[in-house]
């Protein structure tokens, strides 16, 4: 990588952490709603732990995975928010009025997406510690936790980059946020899939790949280290974050079209 | 050099996939160094020819070279020799003046004490070194448009394109660009390219001015020789007594022909010039005819425009272009 380009991925980076952090409406949510919902769930759900097959004793040590997948969802939505938002202003215009190459501008946007990411993921841990959460893959499974939550984050990140290059209107990223929201809903969030009565149900959480994310995180908490978990969950973040790339990409190229 | 080039275009088309043509086969020409102004009403394909021009937007057919490069086959050394200003004002509202600027020279490959220098002196040079860490959405509209001009100056172009960069400024603001633009070609041999939609703006800042009207070209030169084209000044006398007004529209009429005016008005395009104000004024008073008031018009961009188009600059149809048409 040359020095110019290493230049502008690292000041476009600059800028997208800058802006992320400025806007304390888009950074409050994440936080606080995964972790509200977390609350709830684990209230109201805790008796699901005296399900004879249930993979955890504690409904909180089950739960936290899923705190990592919401936060994933607002990095979604905020990327996207922010890219249309400078579509909409015509920032995207100036930058491409320079000789940045759109590989960087979509690094650099999705730096935002990753410190938002990595921000996240260590309140929801701590938080999570702090309220007796005992991490079963102990402190390097901690690290591993982070990283999978930053590549899940990536590749959500890309797809609302994508989005908002294809529609270049914010409204739209706000319009497929309860999409998303159905997608998280119709996988094992809240119960393995082995104890899912209703036969649909347990079909779509199965071909949902929103399953084996959550899966992948959990394991770390309430299994220890499960190969094959981890191996779904990290393919399936990497496949997601590849395909939201490509398409961003493409919609970045044929917005920036020349003939 | 590639400033010693100017702005060359041939025939430029861009029709949009709805089938309106925006742009309709212009031909145009601006020599270094000069402020050329685009004169044209909302939707007359003003903005569409600076997306063509700047490389945002491919052209349907004909060509433009910009800087001495084809704006399609060498759209990467057109952006680099060229500063745009675009309608949007395209700023971050959450960042201050110095990070746009910073963040702008770091992108036109600028090294990091070179980028702090640039930024300074820009910032000194529109006015907004106090104002220089504020974040940008604390900003008034005409400091916006002065931190939109400094961005287009970031890596020293020789060519700067303005599309409409007054538009809703205060009258402060607006003559503070103005002097800016002015100062840019006059002193340091930039060559600009602004379009308007005020026929004041044009006429005091540009070197030539170009009215576009649906697309085409309808007139082009120095707002002089456009004024001078359409001629003789036009008298208007209010009558003080309505009654009088057939007497003095008959004493006026010896002085030159009929033509349009205020409503409470008798207007006459002069057949000599200014010169013969006198003689109007005796004529009047040998009748016994008392006027209200008496004015002496110069021709304006305004009646070039009407002639050479048919309407007034504010009166003509609007056509929305697409903001993108990329694909």
């Amino acid at each position: 990588m040359s020095s110019a380009l290493a230049t502008q991925i690292g000041q476009l980076a600059r800028r997208s952490v800058l802006r992320t952090f400025r806007q304390p409406a888009s950074i409050v949510p994440a936080l606080v709603f995964p972790l509200m919902l977390l609350a709830v769930n684990t209230a109201g759900l805790r008796s699901a732990t005296r399900l004879p097959g249930f993979p955890a004793d504690s409904y909180l040590d089950f739960a936290l995975g899923f705190a990592f997948m919401q936060g994933a969802l607002f990095t979604t939505s905020n990327a996207g928010t922010d890219l249309a938002r400078d579509i909409e202003t015509g920032f995207l215009n100036r930058l491409s009025l320079t000789p940045l190459r759109g590989a960087s501008l979509l690094t650099g946007h999705l730096a935002g997406a990753v410190s938002m990411g990595l921000i996240q993921s260590l309140v929801y841990l701590g938080v999570g510690l702090a309220v007796g959460v005992r991490l079963e893959s102990g402190p390097l499974g901690a690290v591993v936790l982070i990283v999978l939550a930053v590549l899940i984050a990536i590749g959500f990140g890309a797809l609302g980059a994508a989005l908002a290059l294809r529609t270049g209107t914010g409204e739209a990223i706000q319009a497929s946020f309860p999409l998303f929201f159905a997608l998280l809903f119709l996988s094992s969030m809240n119960m393995p899939r082995n104890l899912m009565d209703i036969g649909w149900f347990r079909t779509v959480a199965t071909y949902n790949p929103v399953s084996y994310l959550i899966e992948g995180l959990r394991s770390l908490i309430i299994v220890g280290w499960d190969v094959q978990a981890l191996a779904l969950g990290f393919g399936i973040a990497a496949a997601i974050a590849a395909l939201g790339l490509a398409a961003s990409a493409v919609a970045l190229r044929r917005r920036l079209a020349r003939a | 050099m590639e400033g010693e080039r100017g702005i060359e275009v041939e025939g430029l088309v861009r029709v949009f996939r709805n089938g309106i043509r925006a742009v309709d086969g212009i031909d145009l020409q601006v020599e270094p160094g000069e402020i050329y102004g685009f004169l044209g009403p909302n939707g007359a394909g003003k903005s569409t020819t600076v997306h063509m021009l700047t490389t945002l937007l491919p052209p349907t057919s004909g060509r433009a070279r910009v800087a001495g490069f084809d704006i399609v086959h060498e759209a990467a050394s057109v952006r680099g020799a060229i500063g745009a200003a675009l309608q949007e004002a395209a700023l971050d509202p959450v960042l201050t003046g110095r990070e746009h600027l910073r963040l702008q020279g770091a992108l036109q490959g600028l090294k990091r004490p070179e980028r702090v220098r640039r930024a300074d002196e820009l910032l000194e040079r529109v006015g907004l070194t106090e104002a220089a860490d504020r974040k940008v959405k604390t900003y008034s509209g005409g400091m916006k448009r002065r931190l939109d001009l400094a961005l287009a100056l970031v890596h020293g172009p020789r060519i700067l394109f303005l599309d409409e960069p007054t538009t809703g400024l205060d009258p402060q603001s607006r003559s503070a660009l103005w002097q800016e633009v002015g100062r840019l070609a006059h002193e340091d041999g930039v060559t600009v390219f602004l379009t308007t939609q005020y026929l004041e703006e044009a006429d005091v800042l540009a070197d030539r001015v170009g009215i576009i009207d649906n697309g085409r070209i309808v007139a082009e030169g120095t707002p002089a020789a456009l004024k001078a084209e359409i001629g003789r000044p036009r008298l208007e006398a209010i009558p003080s007594d309505p009654a009088d007004r057939e007497g003095i529209a008959r004493t006026l009429e010896r002085f030159g022909e009929r033509c349009a005016g205020s409503p409470r008005a008798v207007a006459v395009r002069l057949a000599t010039g200014a010169e013969s104000l006198t003689d109007v004024v005796r004529a009047l008073d040998a009748e016994g005819l008392a006027v209200a008031d008496l004015q002496l018009h110069a021709p304006s961009l305004d009646d070039v425009f009407i002639a050479k188009t048919g309407h007034t600059l504010e009166g003509s149809g609007e056509v929305e272009e697409p903001e993108s048409d990329a694909g």
